[in-house]
């Protein structure tokens, strides 16, 4: 069937990808299949960068191991594909490194709270100055769909054939308790509100948590027969619940259960170095010296 | 470059080795530490954790080694030298990100204390253990540097030598202390910041869009761009290509991790370190590096004195190992003894060198303690005979 195009409605393709400015174009495309969620994920995370006038030459985003964990590949910015689970204290060393550096951790579920579990409750704890976008497929996708620590209970897994049987974590909740200062949750289906989150978060400090919760069509919708790339959007169309301010404690997911999204906590509180800088401050007085914003190389001289 | 005076504690002291290792880092210039307590090593971030305040430093102690290590990696990315210490599980645990550092081309500082091992063996005792692990413990093939004192003036002096081929081959530098010389205290004279040569990092003078990570400019290591310098440059742990982008092909494992080697091997003679004292007319030369060094050493000349031809070289460095003066050494004399507080680690690398040319022993020790200087008499004279 052919129709004729209305000639109005015709426009110039433009000449580039309007993320292009953000984007590694001569990478793509990219790894992800089809229907993934995390391509989404990077494009909201660029389109919030854009939104909230960052100096890009002063962003540095560090991924992990995973799908997700090819994130920083793709953005043209300072990018650090560290190792797996190792995402956190890597851009924590960046941050105490350069203080003026606007870190960003995009990397999975499995990288990040489960080999890097560890790393994810103490710096939050610490309420050091990074924005972690963690996107939650429910499995390891890279691997070939083993269980994750955010495996819903009697999820289907590789490793989990008859169905997984440990608790996952909440972690919203995991995160909130540790001591972060912002944790917001929402599905890459929601564009609009995961863009603004994210630009929120960069105005923010401290330990922020946007968690995002993404379809796997390839594994997690495949061995779980949840259907394709676009019945998984329509599951979180019809069962996202936007809860702002929900105590965490409630926002547990279950297998093919609601998920509450929206913002769970927004707290002004110090980070690691306002904490630092203040507590030494007042013990040094003028003797303390701290590491300079632009960092603590010392130029040939 | 001279080194900053800021960090640099001019004058004549009295610190263990642990101590000098702190101070050695702070007049190298370096400005960020990430640790995680273990025994005997914890004295270097206690001492660092106290003067950073004061010198525009940050010490941050993580949950970890692996975080520790990980921190290091990604501190040095924006340009501030940066160290992390530890001993042997600690050192285990750093083994990965070792690795990273290696295949992104990170300088960075890794102190070892040994201590008795295997597991968590002797943590306050001394070992020596750890010395092919250091050279081998990630996965993978890469090279490091490793350098091994034997004194607390020497873990000062070291420690800024560490720093500056960290910086000048783009590679992880390891220094090996051992418990002893970690807790022993000596004098240790730190000179003024002015005859203190340290290398600055060596950042690219071209302008972002033309350059490129692992792209070489004649040089056998890349230029540096650090992270919030508008460079916006990608680095991964994948085998990757001169913009530092994955490549997953034959091609490119070949031309990036055989320059990982290549950058070492070629250069071993300018890094090779090590010193040596009558082995002209040597039959038995011994072989010994940190505390061992001092205990063979008079045990060396306990022998000269009862009239056997012996030699000593001691390694400064442990990696790149003397290959090539061992190999020389072994067409004059007749045979090595090595001394070495393991089962016998080293040893097999004088055995690999020596080639069949002069005769290898070893006179080894668990842990716990040094070697008797006469058990090391006697060695030299059966070595001899």
């Amino acid at each position: 069937m052919s129709e004729e195009m209305n000639p109005e409605l015709v426009r110039e393709p433009p000449m580039e990808h309007p993320m292009a400015p953000y984007l590694r174009m001569e990478r793509i495309p990219h790894v992800w299949c089809p229907g993934c969620g995390i391509g989404t994920v990077v494009q909201c995370y660029a389109t919030a960068l854009e939104k909230a006038g960052c100096d890009l030459d002063k962003v540095s985003v560090v991924s992990g191991i995973g799908c997700s964990g090819r994130a920083a590949g793709y953005m043209k910015l300072d990018g650090f594909h560290a190792t797996h689970g190792r995402a956190i204290p890597f851009a924590t060393g960046l941050k105490l490194g350069r203080p003026e550096l606007l870190v960003t951790v995009i990397s999975g579920d499995g990288d990040l709270v489960g080999i890097g579990g560890n790393h994810f409750i103490h710096a939050a704890r610490r309420n050091i100055d990074l924005m972690v976008i963690l996107i939650n497929n429910f499995i390891y996708g890279m691997t070939g769909g083993q269980n994750a620590p955010t495996t819903p209970l009697t999820a289907k897994t590789s490793t989990m054939p008859f169905g997984n049987f440990e608790p996952p974590f909440n972690l919203p909740h995991l995160a909130a308790s540790s001591g972060a200062s912002y944790v917001a949750r929402w599905t890459a289906l929601h564009i609009r509100r995961l863009t603004w989150a994210i630009e929120e978060a960069i105005d923010r400090k401290g330990f922020r948590l946007i968690e995002v919760i993404a379809p796997c069509p390839t594994l997690y919708s495949r061995l779980n027969k949840l259907g394709t790339g676009l019945s998984g959007m329509r599951f979180y169309h019809d069962n996202a619940e936007i809860r702002h301010g929900a105590d965490t404690r409630e926002v547990d997911i279950d297998f093919q259960s609601s998920i509450v999204c929206g913002k769970f906590v927004d707290d002004e509180k110090p980070t690691f170095n306002e904490l630092m800088d203040k507590h030494y401050g007042t013990i040094l007085g003028d003797r303390y010296k701290p590491m300079p914003p632009e960092g603590g190389m010392i130029h040939a001289g | 470059m001279k080194a900053d005076p800021t960090g640099v504690l001019t004058g004549a002291h009295y610190l263990d080795g642990d101590y000098a290792c702190g101070e050695g880092a702070m007049a190298a210039g370096c400005r960020f530490v990430a640790g995680y307590p273990i025994t005997p090593s914890t004295e270097v971030v206690e001492r660092i954790a106290r003067r950073f305040p004061t010198i525009g430093g940050t010490f941050i102690q993580m949950e970890d080694e692996l975080a520790s290590m990980a921190a290091v990696v990604g501190a040095s990315w924006t340009g501030t030298k940066s160290m992390t210490v530890t001993s042997g599980p600690g050192f285990s645990l750093m083994m990965e990100n070792i690795g990273l550092a290696a295949m992104m081309e990170t300088p960075c500082v890794v102190v070892d204390v040994q201590r008795g091992g295997p597991s968590t063996g002797l943590p306050t005792m001394v070992g020596q253990s750890d010395v092919m692990q250091a050279r081998w413990g990630s996965h993978g093939d890469y090279e490091v540097i490793v350098l091994c004192p034997q004194s607390p003036q020497e873990a000062f002096d070291l420690t800024i030598e560490a720093f500056n081929l960290s910086e000048i081959y783009r590679v992880p530098v390891l220094l090996l202390l051992d418990e002893c010389v970690g807790h022993m205290t000596e004098k240790v004279v730190i000179p003024e910041a002015q005859e203190i040569s340290v290398e600055p990092r060596r950042l690219t003078s071209k302008p972002p869009e033309e350059f490129e990570p692992y792209r070489l400019n004649g040089k056998p290591v890349p230029e540096f761009a650090r992270a919030g310098d508008g460079y916006r440059f990608h680095t991964t742990g994948l085998t990757h290509d001169e913009r530092g982008y994955p490549v997953m092909s034959v091609e490119c494992q070949e031309t990036c991790v055989r320059r990982l080697v290549d950058k070492i091997r070629d250069n071993a003679d300018e890094i090779v370190r090590f010193e040596e004292h009558d082995t002209e007319d040597a039959e038995v030369v011994v072989v010994a590096f940190g505390i061992t060094a001092r205990v063979a050493r008079l045990a060396v000349e306990t022998a000269r004195q009862r009239g056997i031809r012996v030699g000593f070289l001691r390694l400064i460095a442990l990696w790149p190992f003397p290959e090539k003066r061992i190999h020389e050494l072994a067409g004059s004399v007749g045979s090595f003894l090595v001394v070495e507080i393991n089962y016998g680690q080293m040893v097999l690398e004088v055995e690999r060198c020596a080639a069949g040319r002069a005769r290898v022993s070893g006179l080894f020790h668990g842990g716990g303690g040094v070697h008797d200087p006469e058990a090391i008499v006697e060695a030299i004279v059966e070595a001899a005979s």
